[in-house]
């Protein structure tokens, strides 16, 4: 049977042989976290491209436009036709910009995102590292986004970049903190933070946590749109007011790498999403037997998370500042606060007899 | 030293250094290949055609305190979510006991929460 | 092998980016190689096997502590001449904080840590996990796990009344 485990022995058993033909069996412990690490990126590169073009096709598709149609099939080249042109540009800095930082928080926007990436277990056993803390560092290593866009809207030293720096940061930490809280009620359940270990307990446990925690996933969904900047929240962004916000000074291959790690962010806590509540790489209940591999149901449940994420901006309207201050700490916090206390009691009333 | 913990890290290592090396090496190779027309109106800061000094001139100015707020908020709710973890790996083991020192331990900070709330500190004026 | 490798350049990166921080011209880039000696500092913790620390180190630290000392250093502005006068006054003060340092530190140097029994170093695998942390502070130490509420309390008091001064 096809599994995505099944591909990975595959290919590390060929890798080994190769290693074992060339000498270098010893350095196998270096040179596989190397090629995982380069097949993810080269994973994340063609998706975000993919990304992109999906992005303009439904935003066409809800305006009742064609959207991109001229390169490629359905233009599906379209993104690698932007990509060479945004790498080709002339590289414009600003005479009055911070040299170092405005060169660094670039780098640091797109390191920040793709570092989760390395810890999202596609399929059972198809990660590029799975570690026992997981979740948690998903969220603690993209919490550097938010000092890579002060940086970028300080070290700019305009006033469109550095009021949309300052307004993104406000806003990515305001949700920061339900997010996390939104997470908490699944660690209760599972008593794990490991990412695979969270899909396993769905899996024996015969349903996916949306069910239980539709408030969590609630939270969830909202509090990750915001943190990445998509409408409805994109105040910080917002063209008709701050033109292109914290990123208005940056052009060619370092805005490629803000827009890059935009939409990584996008994936990763769609990724996240869908391994915490949607079972991961688990099937569809009662069609199991398809035996379609886990990768596939992972990225199609990824897709319709992104897809979502994507009507939201077509469906909503732009939040107003106050607004959106209310609703992440007047509302949000206290709703997933609740969450966790509720869940703690309703577990204590299901098996609290048979604990300890 | 541990072996499995290396092994853990390793790859998270190399994957940061990739991560690292690559955007920096596409940026320098597309400094030094573009196209280069600098004038001084290009590298000037760029202010959408407005002008006067609402927009145009050194961009650090004194900034709302409203950020600093905020920042120092998000701070101590960080704090608190941070113990929150330790606390729901260990939450079913802990039974009752555990669950009553978290209340009384989020008791506290809901108090902040309401006192921040009734001073206006989450309203944007 | 590995791991002697890796404690060495993690080690040079935290000393690099640590005398960036003092050495920068700049603020914001002081603060930014201050998040790298944050990021080094949780490798090393990492290798320590304290996992859960690492974790904080970056996630509370490099997240939550810097956002605000960035926002802090942006509110402030100071002027190149306004640091430069502070520098130097500065100065004094850090060759005194050296000195004292020094003194403290010097004897645990000298005579602590090479008569210590290193040999029996070595911890079991669940040392410094999520599960082991929390069990330790919600037994051993649950009474300052609930005054931490308190100084947490007291810190969103104190932000509150310096931010708006007319309460």
């Amino acid at each position: 049977m096809l599994t995505g485990e099944n591909i990975v022995q595959l290919v590390s058993g060929l890798l080994h042989w190769a290693y074992a033909q060339a000498g270098i069996s010893s350095l196998a412990g270096v040179i596989d976290p190397i090629i995982s690490a380069v097949v993810m990126f080269g994973f994340i590169a063609v998706f975000v491209m993919f990304l992109v073009w999906m992005e303009r096709k439904v935003s066409a598709h809800m305006q009742s436009r064609i959207g991109p149609n001229r390169v490629g099939p359905l233009g599906l080249l379209q993104t690698v036709a932007d990509a060479i042109k945004l790498t080709i540009k002339e590289d414009v800095k600003p005479v009055n910009r911070d040299k170092v930082p405005y060169f660094i928080a670039p780098i640091v926007a797109f390191v920040a995102t793709f570092m989760g990436m390395v810890v999202i277990p596609f399929d059972k056993g198809v990660v590029v590292q799975d570690l026992n803390v997981g979740i948690l560092y998903i969220i603690a290593i993209t919490g550097f986004t938010v000092i890579a866009i002060l940086t970028a809207g300080w070290s700019s030293n305009n006033k469109y970049a550095l009021l949309g720096g300052f307004r993104s940061a406000a806003q990515i930490i305001s949700y920061e903190v339900s997010l996390v809280l939104s997470v908490v009620p699944i660690i209760m359940i599972t008593g794990t933070l490991s990412l695979s270990g969270i899909v396993e307990y769905q899996k024996q446990a015969g349903y996916w946590f949306i069910l239980p925690q539709i408030v969590a996933f609630l939270i969830f969904i909202t509090s990750a749109t915001a943190e990445a900047n998509r409408a409805p929240f994109d105040i910080p962004e917002a063209e008709s007011e701050l033109i292109g916000g914290f990123h208005t000074e940056y052009s060619g291959v370092k805005f490629a790498m803000f827009f890059l790690g935009e939409y990584i962010a996008v994936v990763v806590s769609s990724a996240v999403a869908v391994t915490l509540f949607l079972g991961g790489w688990l099937p569809l209940p009662y069609l199991d037997f398809l035996h379609i591999p886990g990768f596939v149901w992972f990225l199609a449940k990824l897709l319709l998370v992104i897809y979502l994420i994507m009507a939201f901006r077509w469906t909503f309207p732009r939040l107003r500042v106050d607004q959106l201050m209310d609703f992440g700490w007047k509302v949000l916090i206290p709703i997933s606060i609740i969450n966790i206390l509720a869940t703690a009691v309703v577990w204590f009333c299901l098996y609290g007899k048979g604990a300890q | 030293m541990n072996l499995e913990l290396i092994q853990n890290l390793l790859p998270l290592a190399l994957a940061l250094t990739l991560a690292v090396a690559v955007p920096a090496a596409m940026m320098i190779l597309s400094a030094l290949l573009g196209p280069k027309h600098d004038t001084q109106t290009k590298l000037s800061t760029y202010e959408c055609g407005i002008q006067g000094p609402a927009i145009e001139g050194d961009a650090r100015h004194h900034f709302n305190v409203k950020f600093y707020l905020i920042a120092m908020c998000f701070l101590v709710f960080d704090v608190e979510v941070v113990f929150l973890f330790p606390w729901a790996v260990l939450f079913q083991k802990m039974a009752w006991g555990g669950f009553f020192s978290m209340v009384a331990f989020l008791g506290v900070l809901a108090f902040g929460w309401y006192y921040l709330l009734k001073r206006g500190a989450f309203e944007w004026e | 092998m590995i791991e002697t490798v890796l404690f060495y350049i993690l080690a040079a990166a935290l000393i690099g980016f640590g005398l960036m921080v003092i050495t920068r011209t700049n603020p914001i880039a002081s603060a930014m190689a201050m998040v790298g000696a944050f990021a080094g500092l949780a490798g090393l913790y990492a290798m320590l096997n304290a996992r859960f620390l690492s974790i904080i180190q970056i996630l509370v630290y490099a997240g939550g502590i810097m956002v605000l000392v960035i926002f802090v250093i942006m509110l402030l502005n100071l002027e190149p001449e306004d640091l430069q006068r502070m520098r130097a006054k500065g100065f004094v003060v850090l060759l005194a904080l050296i000195g004292v340092g020094a003194a403290i530190v010097s004897p645990m140097l000298f005579c602590v840590i090479p008569n210590k029994d290193w040999a029996n170093g070595s911890v079991s695998p669940e040392f410094g996990s999520m599960a082991s942390v929390g069990a330790k502070m919600f037994a051993d130490h649950l009474f300052p796990f609930e005054i931490l509420s308190l100084v947490l309390l007291t810190a969103v008091v104190g932000a509150l009344v310096l931010a708006k001064r007319k309460l």
